[in-house]
């Protein structure tokens, strides 16, 4: 699909045929021009907006929970997602119903019932669990929240609830915080040692083109899940939540920063003969105002778009490692902590919404393909 | 040529090379060794150690010297095949592993074998029939078998194999079979087990070869031999068929060295996940409980296996493609 988008070429306004607008090419910026390309990647624009949508989940996650996500009890174990009533009558009205548990005094287990009398109005932006708002302001309003006299804690659960008790809605929205920031600081790592390795090992050449493109084959082929396995397995297990999110980020970058030094090698490789790089030689200009006047920004655009593309691998590989509990560990949350509870058929059969965690994760990884997809067509608006 | 292959040899054995220091440092890496965790065990059965008998099963497992000394000793007894004792199943590595690492190949096989029938003709008719419903079907299907991780493919179709057939899609072998000797039943039973794990393990594969054989195979419709082939008078078939598609083909050889250890790599979480019984559980298990020789060999067998996959793709497309020996 990216292919053609560049076969087709960009329909800049130039396109259009006015001389005004023609002229608005000749004098944008490369920045713009980029950005006029990657408008017309519809499917980019939309990736964009959903991978927008989860950053601001993740900043906001305690505003759009409704309740503690550590908060337990055993009398709501594995809870069946509530249904929401959006109009009470003909008056839009949103309530749920009570449920209430009992033990089947057959098969012991935990089953669920509606309480018909019993209306709880949901509201918007209504008082809960208090927090601080980006980690700053004192809160306690939440998006959904249960009318005054009930507890969402005890009320509200939106899809249901994991084998504590606790409220998966709000699980999965602090889950998405670990799980696509992880994948950030995971990037950054490798884009700095992507760089700094790509960039000497094409602007140098020579012995240390030589060394560095050694290790990455060797690193390239060593099988990555066995070696991060290995790795994580090695982690102590009383290390604090925050040192194991970075040692786990630490890990998956390490072998993520062989494909961004691959692209940046290579941009070096073909700028350094590229006339405008000549031309700024003969002009006298010192190397490092060539590097970063002249050939940094030329590939700038090509980096984020790589950079776009490694993201959905780091948050696949944080989710199979917590999944197998070689990860993160309770009590962080991320998706693939959360999918843990999946891991046996068993449960799942009882309790499908267990498995729901598996859908951020789709979209997210869709989501980052799609955009760095179209950010790699626009990243080069001279291209076609 | 011989250069080249030479070079390649060179580089493969570096590979090898790091592969064992690593896979060797990676069970150093946790505080404590077999001893403690061990140990630990017999503790929370109520039986006691005493500091003595810890220095004394520390001694005959070499865990009391130092650290290249232990890489050493490894190294050599390795090199003789002797791939050392597990600590936990108190039985030769060797014999732990036995018809894992065969069942894991075997799976990995299929699973290439899989990817190919999935993805060549796939690749084929969305080039020539390029945006066509089809194409967009295929195009549409192939990056949601990208997006979605195998191991979470394995759980959903688990589930539901579970839910509407009752069926268990776990395992390699019915159980009257698990434990029984190799024979023509046993195999027949493995094959009806083995396609569902072998499709899994391909859809992220044939999704990711069926983009580059149309992209591929779209740049190469364009060029001018193919109007040529069409001028003379072959038949469509035959003027696609017989060049552009063979060009375009390149990049299943110089993927299949690494489809193979991917796939192997791959098929760890998912084995895990459907209780397959190939080398992922144990290696996992292992881990766990820093059973150094058995998971040191896992992971050593599994970079041997990479290393010599890619080397034989190396070879393959210098064989198959004369550009590359041209460049030498």
């Amino acid at each position: 699909m990216a292919e053609e988008a560049v076969l087709h070429g960009v329909e800049t306004p130039e396109a259009h045929g006015t001389t005004d607008a023609g002229e608005r090419v000749y004098v944008a910026s490369q920045w713009q021009l980029m950005w006029w390309r990657f408008r017309k990647h519809h499917l980019a624009m939309a990736a964009g907006i959903v991978v927008v949508c989860f950053y601001l989940v993740a900043l906001c996650a305690d505003f759009l929970a409704t309740t503690d996500p550590e908060l337990s009890d055993a009398k709501r174990s594995l809870m069946p997602p509530q249904r929401l009533y959006w109009f009470d009558g003909w008056s839009l009205r949103p309530h749920v119903y009570a449920v209430k548990g009992a033990r089947d005094p057959k098969t012991f287990k935990r089953v669920y019932q509606v309480d018909p009398t019993q209306k709880i109005p949901v509201h918007v932006f209504a008082h809960g669990f208090p927090y601080k708002l980006f980690g700053l302001i004192p809160m306690d309003r939440h998006l959904l929240g249960v009318g005054a006299g009930h507890e969402a804690a005890q009320t509200l659960f939106i899809l249901g609830t994991d084998v504590q008790g606790r409220d998966l809605w709000s699980r999965l929205l602090y889950a998405t915080r670990i799980s696509v920031s992880i994948g950030l600081v995971g990037v950054a790592l490798s884009l700095f040692l992507g760089v700094l390795l790509g960039g000497m090992s094409g602007f140098y050449g020579g012995w240390v083109d030589t060394l560095i493109q050694r290790l990455i084959e060797i690193l390239r082929s060593i099988p990555t899940i066995p070696l991060w396995m290995g790795l994580a397995a090695a982690l102590p297990r009383d290390w604090s939540i925050l040192q194991m999110y970075f040692a786990i980020t630490i890990i998956i970058s390490l072998l993520g920063w062989t494909e961004l030094a691959r692209v940046v090698r290579g941009r070096f490789l073909a700028l350094r003969e590229e006339d405008f790089v000549v031309a700024a030689r003969l002009a006298g200009c010192s190397q490092m105002r060539i590097i970063f006047v002249h050939m940094v920004p030329s590939f700038m655009s090509h980096i984020i778009a790589a950079t776009t593309l490694a993201l959905p691998a780091m948050i696949i590989s944080e989710t199979s490692l917590s999944f197998l509990g070689l990860g993160l560990r309770p009590p962080a949350v991320s998706w693939g902590v959360l999918l843990q509870q999946a891991q046996n058929v068993q449960t799942v059969a009882i309790s499908p919404w267990l498995m729901l965690p598996a859908i951020p994760v789709i979209i997210a990884v869709l989501a980052f393909n799609f955009l760095g997809d179209g950010l790699r067509d626009a990243a080069d608006p001279y291209g076609y | 040529m011989l250069a080249y292959i030479l070079r390649r040899l060179l580089i493969a054995i570096g590979t090898v090379w790091v592969i064992s220091v690593v896979s060797f440092a990676i069970i150093q890496l946790p505080p404590g060794d077999y001893v403690t965790s061990y140990i630990a065990q017999l503790m929370s059965t109520g039986s006691l150690v005493t500091q003595e008998e810890a220095e004394n099963l520390r001694a005959q497992y070499g865990l009391d010297q130092p650290i290249y000394v232990q890489y050493a000793k490894w190294v050599w007894l390795v090199l003789q095949g002797n791939f050392g004792v597990s600590m936990e199943w108190k039985r030769p590595v060797t014999e732990v592993i036995g018809d894992r690492l065969l069942l894991t190949v075997l799976l990995a096989l299929t699973a290439v074998i899989f990817t190919w029938i999935l993805a060549i003709p796939i690749g084929i008719y969305s080039a020539v029939r390029q945006y066509s419903v089809g194409d967009y079907v295929f195009t549409c299907m192939g990056f949601i078998g990208l997006a979605i991780p195998n191991f979470l493919l394995a759980l959903v179709i688990m589930y539901l194999a579970f839910a509407y057939f009752g069926a268990s899609v776990g395992g390699l072998f019915s159980t009257e079979y698990m434990d029984a000797p190799w024979s023509l039943a046993r195999v027949q039973d493995l094959l009806k087990h083995l396609w569902i794990p072998a499709i899994i393990l391909s859809t992220a594969g044939s999704a990711h070869l069926i983009r580059i054989l149309r992209a591929n195979l779209l740049d190469e419709l364009r060029k001018p031999y193919v109007v040529t082939a069409r001028a003379k008078g072959l038949s469509e078939l035959r003027a696609i068929l017989k060049y552009p598609v063979r060009v375009a083909l390149n990049p299943f050889i110089s993927t299949v060295g690494y489809t193979l250890p991917y796939l192997v790599s791959g098929s760890i979480i998912v084995s895990i996940v459907l209780s397959l019984p190939t080398v992922g559980p144990l290696l996992l298990k292992a881990l766990l409980a820093q059973d150094m020789f058995l998971a040191g060999t896992i992971v050593l067998l599994l970079g041997v296996m990479t290393v010599i996959g890619t080397l034989i793709s190396d070879i393959l497309l210098i064989w198959v493609d004369p550009r590359i020996r041209l460049e030498e």
